[in-house]
């Protein structure tokens, strides 16, 4: 029964995917998303059924359904996994992936490959709850993948436009050298265990009598592996490109749940990462240097997506900074309310973004307050929350973060409360620029500017929501999250009794978010600053508008030398190496004409050349001998 | 048996064998006429004969005796179908000069 029950769950999107790839073109567009939207739904109530029933015995469910490799003393399990972690992801990547597929029925309509898109989307999640259920690794690994060829397909989704395929491009080499490191770790960890079972890892390790530098080694590879997925420092700059794709695949894969892979990931390995603190260290330098250099980025893009994806990246990079602190429950905190408030402020950029006809760029817009009042609001709400203002899910999650980090080290604290200011300050000026002053776009698009229909505003209306009440699961006081992670990790995270330091990192927090606020307020509704045209940018400000022109130094570092090399082996190798091989073959073929004149019918000269040949045989024996 | 070969001496044989050979090799290099350079085959295929009873009586070993039965045996079946093959030729050509035969030439 729960077999089939995780079946069900498992492979309800992969139905719709089938469904929509094959039939999607026969029938109407809203059939085609309404069957792509309920599969996922289906998902989601499993998902709920299964985690009613974990709150309830706290038993987690491992099922093998097949053996897959049996090599030697390696065996592994075609195996899932339905703990509390796994089904925390399940509940947020189904529900808000229901709800972006209902958001797309709307917002992809006149699209004329409508089908093909939900095909994809259903695709994603399908390899996403694969990602999440696997009970080792390898199921994990197959996901992993999956869900990058998803985010390649759907970033490229509108593929006359030969800029958004080079962004798939990117994203998907990207992801390819974080794979490469997620492999290796793998196989170490395969070396030195013989298993790739959570569970059996988890006792492998704990049995103790483990080889910690080369654990080490595996535990680095898996952290490069979610570096590329997870967009942080070096590997970040796909994500940003990857808002080429339609803005519900923004909000689904490239805010809310692949991005999250590379948490859901070290979390899981907790075990390994807490026997490895040097590793730890790395990952907290590398998420609190990520979360400064990305939100800097943000302060001066002007394309909504784009501040939306240096958002991203900068959370994404908090969410780092807690794993390598140690404190995975307060990542996955972050995580959950990050999906909510992010999942909205894209929603919502579609809405305004489809209110305007495809307009992007944030020069161009303006006033949209009074014309767009549900997307106005609902994105205040996630605006707030992001910005960590009580008592709004991301000001908890967000403040735990800080919390930890000024226990363990004062100087990721400060870089972290400087990124979370930047945060606040570019995601004001995000909303003064969208939403205040006047329209100043043209005046056709202000005479057709109108609120989103329903199926648009109905999942911003429940993400806002969550977003507002979703740091209720963590609460300080009642930590109800923390308790439901304690059997998935291993270090026990210590609770926090509230005494006046609290108080005052609180109190500080908020303080730092309010300056961001004020900020962002003076300069773009007191002195209505609206952002120059690209060629006017000059100094440091181009430098950050350019996103330190990094793009640019790693076509110059890894680019252009493979260019290089590839024209040198296009211009001078292969003409040489073709020039050799065919002056063989005429060789031969000139052999051939001439011996072809020995062939002309004239017996006689046959006869002759049979008796010179034979005498030649007969004095050859008599001189050899 | 080896009264004769005491008189005349083996060397003679041999002689004798390689004239006839050559006769056959140049019948078959320079005449055009295909019977006459079946004719020299056959000589040069008699030489050889010749040689083989020769040694055979030289060596007091009825081996080579035998063997030139054999042969002798299949040059009667080989004959009968080159010249067949002749006859067969005239027919179509209405000569038998072989360079008319090139025809054949791949």
């Amino acid at each position: 029964m729960e077999t089939n029950l995780a079946l069900v769950l498992l492979l309800s999107p992969f139905v719709g995917f089938l469904f929509n790839i094959f039939f999607g073109k026969k029938v109407s567009r809203t059939v085609s998303g309404a069957i792509g939207t309920f599969t996922v739904v289906v998902s989601f109530l499993m998902s709920i059924c299964f985690f009613a029933q974990l709150n309830q015995n706290g038993k987690a469910i491992e099922l093998s359904l097949f053996d897959w490799i049996s090599v030697h003393n390696f065996k592994l399990d075609f195996g899932i996994l339905l703990d509390q972690l796994s089904l925390l992801w399940l509940l947020f990547v189904t529900g808000i992936g229901s709800l972006i597929h209902l958001y797309s029925i709307s917002y992809m309509h006149d699209d004329e490959h409508m089908h093909k898109f939900f095909a994809y989307l259903n695709l994603f999640v399908f390899f996403m709850i694969t990602l999440v259920v696997g009970s080792n690794l390898l199921v994990m690994f197959i996901g992993w993948e999956g869900v990058g060829l998803c985010s390649y397909l759907l970033i490229g989704f509108w593929y006359k436009n030969q800029d958004y395929n080079d962004a798939a491009k990117k994203a998907f080499i990207m992801n390819r050298i974080g794979d490469l490191g997620f492999l290796i770790g793998m196989f170490i960890l395969a070396t030195m265990f013989s298993t790739l079972n959570y569970s059996e890892l988890k006792h492998a390790v704990a049995a103790g009598d483990v080889n910690t530098a080369l654990l080490g080694v595996a535990a680095l590879c898996l952290f490069i592996g979610a570096t590329g997925k997870s967009a942080q420092l070096p590997l970040y700059t796909w994500l940003p490109d990857a808002m080429a794709g339609p803005t519900p695949v923004s909000a689904l894969i490239h805010a809310a749940t692949m991005v999250t892979a590379g948490i859901f990931m070290i979390t899981r390995m907790n075990f390994v990462f807490d026997l490895t603190p040097e590793i730890q260290n790395i990952i907290a330098i590398v998420g609190a240097a990520t979360a400064l250099v990305a939100a800097s980025i943000g302060l001066l893009q002007n394309d909504i997506k784009k501040v939306l994806a240096y958002s991203t990246v900068s959370q994404l990079g908090l969410m780092f900074l807690a794993l390598g602190l140690g404190a995975y429950n307060v990542a996955v905190f972050h995580v959950i309310t990050h999906a909510f408030f992010k999942a909205c402020l894209f929603l919502g950029s579609g809405s305004v973004i489809h209110g305007l006809h495809g307009e992007q760029d944030m020069r161009k817009m303006g006033g949209l307050r009074k014309a767009m009042p549900i997307t106005y609001i609902t994105m205040l709400i996630s605006t707030l929350a992001i910005s960590g203002i009580f008592p709004f899910a991301g000001f908890w999650s967000k403040d735990e973060i800080l919390m930890v980090a000024f226990e363990h080290n004062k100087v990721l604290w400060v870089v972290a409360s400087i990124a979370s200011i930047m945060t606040a300050f570019y995601m004001f000026r995000l909303m003064y620029l969208t939403f205040f002053k006047d329209f100043r776009g043209t005046e056709e698009q202000k005479h057709h500017l109108h609120e989103s229909p329903s199926l648009i505003t109905i999942p911003l209306i429940i993400l806002a929501l969550l977003a507002l009440v979703g740091g209720a699961i963590n609460l300080p006081g009642s930590t109800w999250l923390n308790h439901f992670l304690e059997p998935i990790l291993v270090a026990k995270h210590e609770e926090h009794a509230l005494g006046s330091n609290e108080y005052m990192l609180m109190g500080i927090a908020l303080a730092g978010a309010l300056v961001g606020i004020a900020m962002a307020y003076a300069k773009y509704i007191k002195q209505s600053f609206v952002p120059k045209e690209d060629a006017a940018i000059t100094g440091f400000n181009k430098t950050i508008y350019n996103k330190y022109y990094v793009d640019e130094f790693y076509t110059f570092l890894i680019v252009t030398p493979i260019n290089g090399l590839a024209n040198f082996f296009r211009t001078t190798l292969e003409p040489a190496l073709g020039k050799a091989v065919f002056s063989l073959g005429s060789a031969a073929n000139g052999l051939g004409t001439q011996g072809k004149k020995l062939q002309n019918g004239n017996i006689g000269l046959y006869l002759f050349v049979f008796v010179i040949g034979v005498c030649a045989i007969i004095t050859y024996l008599f001189i050899a001998q | 048996m080896n009264n004769i070969l005491n008189q005349i001496g083996i060397e003679n044989y041999i002689f004798l064998s390689v004239l006839l050979f050559c006769i056959g090799v140049f019948g078959v290099l320079y005449r055009r006429n295909a019977i006459i350079v079946f004719m020299s085959i056959e000589i040069m295929l008699n030489a050889v004969n010749l040689l083989f009873v020769a040694f055979s009586t030289y060596h007091q070993d009825a081996e080579g005796q035998v063997f030139v039965f054999f042969s002798m045996a299949v040059a009667a079946a080989e004959v009968a179908v080159g010249l067949a093959i002749l006859v067969s030729v005239y027919r179509n050509l209405g000569s038998i000069d072989i360079d008319n035969l090139k025809n054949l030439k791949g």
